[in-house]
C-alpha cells in the first residue's frame, strides 16, 4: 500500500498546499515521487520520531495537514506519547502513517512487526483508525479521510498486490464492507490478510462450505451498526488479523457480542505469543501464527464440526 | 495606583493564588516570573491571543504556567473571576497549561516535548513566510530528555533562526540538584556544539532579557538559546534553592513573610 499512499498523497498535494509530508529517514523506493515533486514539502526528520510527531503537532497549529511516516512500530510505538498529548490532544489535522501491518516485515524480525498498533490507537477517544485491506481501499480511505478534522492513524500494508478479490476498493468511515454472502461462515478482518481469509474461504467453498467476509477498515470510528447486523445472522464468527489477539478486530467484535448480547460465539485468529527471535518469510512467519489459508480454512471447517 | 513592577505582580498573584487553592510548584514559578514579565512586558509580539501573525510562545515546563495565569490576568486576557478558579473545579485553570485557555498556544505538561512543537512551530512560519518567531521556555531538567536533544539538532540542521530557546537553569529537579540527578554540565557548551546561537543571562535582569532578544543577530542563520541563570524559588528566601518547594503549599506564617519579602524587594 506504500506506492497507493505516495501516489494518492502527491494528487492531493497537488491541489492542496497544506500537505506536508515528514519521514522518520524511511521510504526508499517509496516516498521519491513525492519528495522529487514537492522538495519544500519533504523533510527527512532523521531517526527521531518523538522530535517528527512534535514538529507535526507544530505544523498543523499554522494550517498544514503533516503526515508522519514510518516503519509500524517507529511510527506509532515510540512517539506514542507525543501522539496522545500533540495531535490527539490537540485535535490537530496530524496524519500517523504506519507501514508494514502485523508480520510483514518477517526477516526483519519482532522489532519491525506492528502487532499492538491498533489495540493502543484504537483505545484513543477522537483519533481515527484506518487499516485498509489493500492498495485501492486504502487509496479510498486516504481520500475519504485525509482531511477530516482529528488526527488520523493509516495502519498501511507493505506491498501493492495483494489484493481481496470482490472489495473492489470500497470503503466508508464507520461502516464494513461485505465480501462475498455464504450462510456457513462468517469472517470479520482487518488488514491486508483478507488476502488469506480470501484464499480460505476458496477452499471452505470446495468443502461446500459458503462464506461471508466483513472487512473492517475503519476501526475508529468503529462499524457498530454494521457488525450487529452481519453478527445477528450467525452463531459463530471467525475473527482473523495479523495483530496481537486482544486489542484488534476480535477484541472488536467481542466487545460488539458483549455489550449488545448477541448470541455469537467469537474464535479470534491472531498473534498469540510474542514472535520471539525465530524469522522467515512472510508466509512462513504468518503460518507459524496460524494466518496462512490453510490453517483459517482449519479453524472454520472445525468450528462447523463442533456446532 | 499599583506602581510596583511587572514581576513583582507576577510573584504576588503566584503567591496568593498557590495560597488560594493550597498547591505546591511554587518555586517554579517564581523561577520564571522574571522571564516571563520580559517576553509578556516587551518582547513577544501578541496583538491578539487568537491572531494567526502573533509570535507563538510554548511553556515547556509547564508546571510553573501559574506565573503564566498571573500575566493574562494583568494582560486581562482572563478575568479575576476566572484566576480565582485555579486548581478549582470545572476550570482550564489546572496545575499545567491547556491549549483551550485563550492565549495557551500549546498544552504541556510531559517534559520534553516544546521544543519539538516550538521546532515545528517554527518551521511553519518559515514555510508560510511569516516574520513571526517561536519562543519555547523549557527547564534544565527537561534537557534530561532525549527528545529535547532530537529537537536541537533538528533546530539547527535547518536553520530555524526565528526559533528562541530560553532554558530556566535553575540547578534543581523534581527529587534533587541537576548536578546530582544528570548532570548537564557545560550546558551552554553543549549546545554551542549542536550549532546553536547561545547567549548567556542573569534569569531575573528583565532588561538584559530583553535586550539580548531584542539584539539577536538577524544574519545569524542558527536557532538562539538564552541560558538564563536562575534561582528556584526566587524572591522568597525560605524557597530560594529548596527541593520541598517543587511541592509544598504554604502555612499561614509563611505565606505572611512570603508576601512581605515581595513587597519589600519590589
Amino acid at each position: 500500500m506504500r506506492r497507493a499512499f505516495v501516489n494518492t498523497l502527491v494528487d492531493l498535494a497537488t491541489q492542496d498546499t497544506r500537505i506536508i509530508l515528514l519521514t522518520g529517514d524511511l521510504g526508499f523506493m517509496a516516498l521519491e515521487p513525492f519528495a522529487e515533486k514537492f522538495p519544500g514539502r519533504f523533510i527527512n526528520a532523521g531517526v527521531a520520531e518523538q522530535n517528527m510527531v512534535g514538529l507535526a503537532t507544530g505544523l498543523a497549529e499554522a494550517g498544514f495537514v503533516p503526515f508522519v511516516y514510518s516503519i509500524m512500530p517507529f511510527a506509532v510505538l515510540r512517539p506514542y506519547e507525543f501522539i496522545r498529548n500533540g495531535p490527539i490532544h490537540h485535535q490537530s489535522q496530524v496524519r500517523i502513517v504506519g507501514i508494514g501491518a502485523g508480520l510483514e516485515y518477517s526477516h526483519q524480525g519482532n522489532t519491525h512487526y506492528g502487532l499492538e498498533d491498533v489495540g493502543i490507537m484504537r483505545i484513543q477517544p477522537g483519533l481515527t483508525v484506518i487499516a485498509p485491506a489493500d492498495a485501492a481501499q486504502a487509496e479510498s480511505a486516504i481520500r475519504a479521510t485525509w482531511d477530516l478534522p482529528g488526527p488520523v492513524f493509516y495502519r498501511l500494508g507493505k506491498d501493492d498486490k495483494t489484493v481481496v478479490p470482490g472489495l473492489n476498493g470500497r470503503f466508508e468511515l464507520g461502516h464494513l464492507q461485505i465480501v462475498g454472502d455464504g450462510r456457513d461462515v462468517l469472517f470479520v478482518v482487518m488488514g491486508a490478510i483478507a488476502s488469506e481469509v480470501s484464499a480460505a474461504t476458496g477452499r471452505l467453498r470446495e468443502r461446500g462450505l459458503e462464506c461471508t467476509i466483513a472487512i473492517v477498515a475503519s476501526l475508529n470510528p468503529p462499524p457498530l451498526s454494521d457488525l450487529r447486523d452481519v453478527l445477528r445472522r450467525f452463531s459463530k464468527v471467525i475473527t482473523v488479523e495479523s495483530h496481537y489477539v486482544t486489542g484488534g478486530v476480535g477484541s472488536l467484535v467481542s466487545e460488539v457480542i458483549a455489550e449488545s448480547g448477541l448470541a455469537c460465539r467469537a474464535i479470534r485468529c491472531g498473534v498469540r505469543t510474542n514472535p520471539g527471535g525465530v524469522t522467515g518469510s512472510q508466509t512462513y512467519v504468518q503460518d507459524l501464527h496460524g494466518l496462512s489459508a490453510a490453517a483459517l480454512a482449519e479453524v472454520a471447517a472445525q468450528s462447523i464440526r463442533e456446532s | 495606583m499599583d506602581r510596583s513592577s511587572l514581576s513583582t505582580k507576577i510573584r504576588r498573584i503566584i503567591l496568593e493564588q498557590s495560597k488560594r487553592a493550597n498547591v505546591g510548584h511554587i518555586g517554579s514559578a517564581l523561577s520564571i516570573a522574571d522571564i516571563v514579565a520580559a517576553l509578556y512586558g516587551s518582547v513577544l509580539h501578541l496583538p491578539d491571543p487568537a491572531d494567526p501573525e502573533r509570535d507563538r510562545f510554548i511553556l515547556s515546563k509547564g508546571h510553573a504556567v501559574l506565573a503564566l495565569y498571573a500575566i493574562f490576568f494583568l494582560n486581562g486576557w482572563i478575568t479575576e473571576a476566572q484566576l480565582n478558579t485555579y486548581c478549582g473545579d470545572n476550570t482550564l485553570l489546572g496545575s499545567h497549561p491547556e491549549h483551550a485557555l485563550r492565549g495557551i498556544d500549546f498544552s504541556t505538561g510531559s517534559l520534553g516535548m516544546g521544543l519539538s512543537i516550538g521546532a515545528g512551530a517554527a518551521l511553519a512560519a518559515r514555510l508560510q513566510k511569516s516574520a513571526r518567531r517561536v519562543y519555547v521556555l523549557i527547564s534544565d531538567a527537561e534537557c534530561n530528555e532525549g527528545s529535547t536533544w532530537e529537537a536541537i539538532m533538528f533546530a539547527a540542521h535547518h536553520r530555524l533562526a526565528n526559533l528562541i530557546a530560553i532554558v530556566d537553569l535553575n540547578g534543581q529537579q523534581a527529587l534533587g540538584y541537576t548536578d546530582k540527578v544528570l548532570s548537564l554540565s557545560p550546558l551552554a557548551e553543549r549546545w554551542r556544539a549542536f550549532n546553536w546561537d547561545v547567549h548567556e543571562v542573569d534569569g531575573h535582569n528583565i532588561e538584559a532579557i530583553t535586550q539580548i532578544v531584542a539584539g539577536l543577530p538577524a544574519t545569524v542563520e542558527k536557532p538562539h538559546v538564552l541560558i538564563a541563570h536562575t534561582t528556584f524559588g526566587k524572591g522568597i528566601s525560605f524557597m530560594e534553592n529548596q527541593i520541598k518547594w517543587h511541592y509544598l503549599p504554604m502555612s499561614e506564617a509563611e505565606y505572611t513573610q512570603g508576601l512581605r519579602e515581595i513587597e519589600a524587594g519590589a
